[in-house]
């Protein structure tokens, strides 16, 4: 308990910075996701083609890759200068897009041929049949892995640690270097991380899924 | 699938696709482009950058750094493997006191990051007098405790998505519980789930990187070593550009071999028209996937 | 598969040597600051005498050490000057590892038994007491906090806290500048902590080297790197163009070899070492920092 009060502070930045790289990071990989699996889904053989290629290539790669581009090869390339949450939060949200991307398009392939035939019988173009009819179901039905997306993204933050972001992941270091146990500090930031997951993201989740549940 | 999303394209559509397709190419191109004028700008692609590559030993750690990030991943897969498949049946127990902590120790693997544990494991135990763990081991343990937990609802998911019949029927031949699990449900539920369990393959694979964090001396952590050697001009960039087209490279190996393989089961003669669609609960493995 | 790579390495860095080398001869600016570095140690460093029939009762380490015929040593591979590993030769040179080469001589254990192990600064306990080495010579600061998980035996040297800066930097000349400065130094290490204690208004940034650290202030990601003026000057004199150390060092650093907990017969024997090889410690000295023409006196050991 000593390690946890005497280093409140140490535990509030690192949970607070953990939060402001979940948000953020969440927010622009929603964003970014559905982009992506609408050119997915496009009728435009070359927007398919550009979004397989994003997929594919960031879905293969390690995030702590794709950080290390960001907060030490970025800098190289002699462009605006970002500081390392930033950095963090680039990285976090293009590699996270790639899965929100994928859970959509399933999500997409999810709702009934007949809608998308119904949305095309009223003579709705493929944008309008989209963003109207289809991805509004697509998104209820995407809940649930969506929220688990969401979840490996929190879980994902911690990376950030490696990079010089103080967050959850980096709370050891600094309580070592304060003298206190690494492996109490440790399982408090374990504990914290099973209450926001097992305490908020899941009830939240199953919240959502029963108020959304597609009627079939 | 998609194509029910639009009509066949009639001639203005066609036309438009032809405008917007060379829109697209264009903003890709320009992306790309834009991105190898920076590097060539800033002399990511000059010689004396790539000099270090061109030693024999630099490339003969670079090989054993994949190596040992190889059997890092071999030994973690086939570990989370048969923990999943333990956490799976005893979660599928008749017995309360078996299922229930199996349960609970699912969802706190699965709440935990990765990251975290291999933490614990490398940081936190030694000082309680605990030897001999290696930066290696507490990689694959980590990451056994993580996916097997992960692919423990995977199995779970998949035998319960299984007809009952199938269950019913190995009872009624007169097969005991243990034997229908092992010989009737799991295998059908491996060959349905098998998506998502390659999924969860690449997941390892890609998670071994991880390890650099508590000095694992696998490929990124090479790379890293390699990009800040000023003598060779400090090839921060080409060391990276090396270590990710190195991981690209494996998982779409690994990613191929898996698909060669599901082609291999699915072409068989017991090939079960049921197991195709993925139940959506389990995340149709992109959610579960996500996780490293 | 180990042993392979070994043996080949061995082969193979011979060649390499005289390939860099010679490379080395036409390639200009910082290429050769590090060759010349390492190519006049990886020859000419002092040979130690190796101790023969070595005994030493009462120290599992050594046992261990005894029993395998090598020994596991735990340095820095990106400290030139001190820990210094060259990627393309895998040659390993600085005062840190001579220190390294010599407390294995005394024990026995011939320099090619040697196997040296780069741990950065986030890891040097969990090494030691993990038992993944036998010691741990690299730049290691005896601390209060450490002597909790770790023996020392030593110090061996002494240096003090620095700041490492962009050659074209005015605006920092000592510790006293650092106010809104952004400074950069290893997770894990002395002078971070320090930083965070003493300096509030002065942000930080960690890396798990000190290597990344020199990047991302190459970069100008970072105004200043922070970290004992020994590893700096290495840095600096490698790159003496691009980097330069300024002001006087603010704290005191005693080096130390890490030995893994309660092994008191190892660390006294090595204490004897340090305290009856004055001669040995000078010539070290004078064949690696010395060669920047600064005057260090070997400290005295510190038997706790």
């Amino acid at each position: 308990m000593d390690t946890l009060t005497e280093n409140l502070e140490l535990f509030t930045t690192g949970f607070k910075n953990t939060g402001i790289l979940f948000i953020v990071s969440a927010f622009f990989a929603l964003i970014l996701g559905t982009v992506v699996a609408a050119m997915r889904v496009s009728p435009v053989p070359a927007m398919r083609g550009a979004g397989t290629l994003y997929v594919n290539t960031v879905r293969n790669m390690p995030l702590t890759v794709i950080l290390a581009f960001f907060a030490l090869g970025y800098p190289k390339l002699g462009l605006v200068p970002v500081n390392f949450i930033t950095a963090a939060i680039i990285g976090l949200s293009l590699y996270t897009a790639t899965y929100v991307a994928e859970a959509i398009r399933s999500g997409i392939n999810t709702v009934p041929v007949g809608q998308a035939e119904a949305a095309r019988a009223i003579g709705l173009p493929f944008m309008q049949s989209l963003t109207l009819v289809i991805l509004p179901q697509a998104f209820r039905s995407v809940i649930p892995p969506l929220f688990n997306v969401f979840i490996a993204l929190l879980k994902n933050t911690t990376v950030a640690a490696g990079f010089s972001v103080l967050e959850a992941g980096a709370i050891r270091a600094n309580l070592s270097e304060r003298g206190f146990p690494a492996l109490t500090g440790l399982l408090w930031v374990a504990l914290i991380f099973v209450i926001l997951v097992i305490g908020v993201l899941s009830p939240l989740q199953r919240y959502f899924e029963n108020k959304w549940r597609v009627a079939r | 699938m998609t194509s029910i999303l639009f009509d066949a394209p009639g001639p203005r559509a066609r036309s438009r696709n032809v405008v917007l397709s060379v829109v697209t190419a264009l903003v890709v191109l320009a992306i790309i482009g834009f991105i190898i004028l920076r590097f060539t700008e800033s002399g990511q692609f000059t010689a004396a950058k790539w000099k270090i590559f061109t030693f024999p030993l630099v490339q003969q750690t670079i090989v054993s750094s994949i190596g040992v990030t190889l059997q890092a991943f071999a030994a973690a897969a086939v570990g989370s493997l048969l923990f999943g498949v333990i956490l799976a049946f005893g979660r599928l127990s008749d017995h309360r006191w078996i299922s229930l902590p199996c349960y609970w120790v699912t969802e706190l693997l699965r709440a935990v990051p990765v990251l975290i544990m291999m933490m614990i494991l490398y940081y936190g135990l030694p000082p309680l007098g605990v030897h001999g763990i290696t930066p290696f081991t507490a990689v694959v343990v980590a990451l056994i405790a993580y996916n097997g937990s992960v692919l423990a609802e995977v199995f779970r998911a998949g035998i319960e998505s299984l007809p009952k019949g199938q269950k019913e029927a190995g009872f009624a031949i007169g097969l005991s519980k243990g034997k229908v699990q092992r010989l009737i449900l799991l295998p059908q539920a491996v060959r349905a789930m098998l998506p998502v369990i390659i999924a969860q393959l690449v997941v390892i694979l890609k998670d071994t990187a991880l390890g650099f964090i508590i000095t694992f001396n696998e490929i990124l952590f090479q790379a890293n070593y390699f990009g800040t050697q000023a003598q060779y001009g400090s090839p921060v960039l080409p060391a990276l550009m090396v270590a990710g087209a190195t991981y690209i490279v494996l998982c779409l190996l690994l990613s191929g071999i898996a698909k060669w393989l599901e082609w291999r089961l699915r072409r068989g003669p017991k090939s079960l028209k049921t197991a195709t669609p993925i139940n959506l609960d389990m995340g149709a493995g992109a959610g579960l996937s996500a996780g490293s | 598969m180990k042993a392979f790579f070994a043996k080949k390495r061995l082969g193979a860095a011979a060649v390499i040597a005289a390939a860099a080398l010679a490379l080395s001869a036409c390639g200009g600016g910082s290429g050769d600051a590090g060759a010349s570095g390492s190519g006049a140690d990886a020859g000419s460093g002092p040979s130690f005498a190796v101790a023969k029939d070595v005994s030493l009762t009462g120290s599992p380490t050594f046992d261990k050490i005894k029993s395998s015929g090598t020994v596991r040593v735990g340095v820095k591979q990106d400290q030139p000057g001190l820990g210094f590993k060259d990627a393309a030769t895998g040659e390993y040179t600085g005062f840190d590892i001579e220190i390294a080469e010599w407390v294995a001589a005394s024990l026995g254990v011939a320099k090619d038994k040697i196997e040296f192990k780069p741990i950065p600064s986030a890891s040097r306990e969990s090494a030691i007491t993990n038992g993944d080495i036998d010691y741990y010579v690299g730049t290691y600061s005896i601390t209060d906090k450490r002597k909790q998980l770790i023996d020392f035996a030593g110090p061996y040297f002494v240096t003090g806290q620095g700041l490492l800066v962009k050659k074209d930097n005015t605006t920092i000349k000592s510790e006293k500048d650092l106010a809104g400065k952004n400074v950069c130094s290893a997770t894990g290490s002395t002078p971070i902590q320090n930083i965070k204690a003493n300096f509030p208004d002065t942000k930080t940034t960690e890396f798990d080297t000190y290597s990344k650290c020199i990047e991302a202030l190459r970069g100008g990601q970072v105004d200043a790197v922070t970290t004992d003026q020994a590893i700096l000057i290495g840095y600096a004199a490698q790159e003496p163009d691009t980097f330069k150390v300024v002001g006087e060092p603010f704290t005191t650093e005693k080096y130390g070899v890490g030995l893994p907990k309660g092994d008191t017969a190892l660390r006294t024997f090595i204490n004897k070492m340090f305290t009856d090889g004055s001669d040995t410690w000078t010539k070290i000295y004078n064949d690696t920092l010395g060669k920047s023409g600064t005057k260090v006196e070997q400290p005295k050991v510190d038997q706790y």
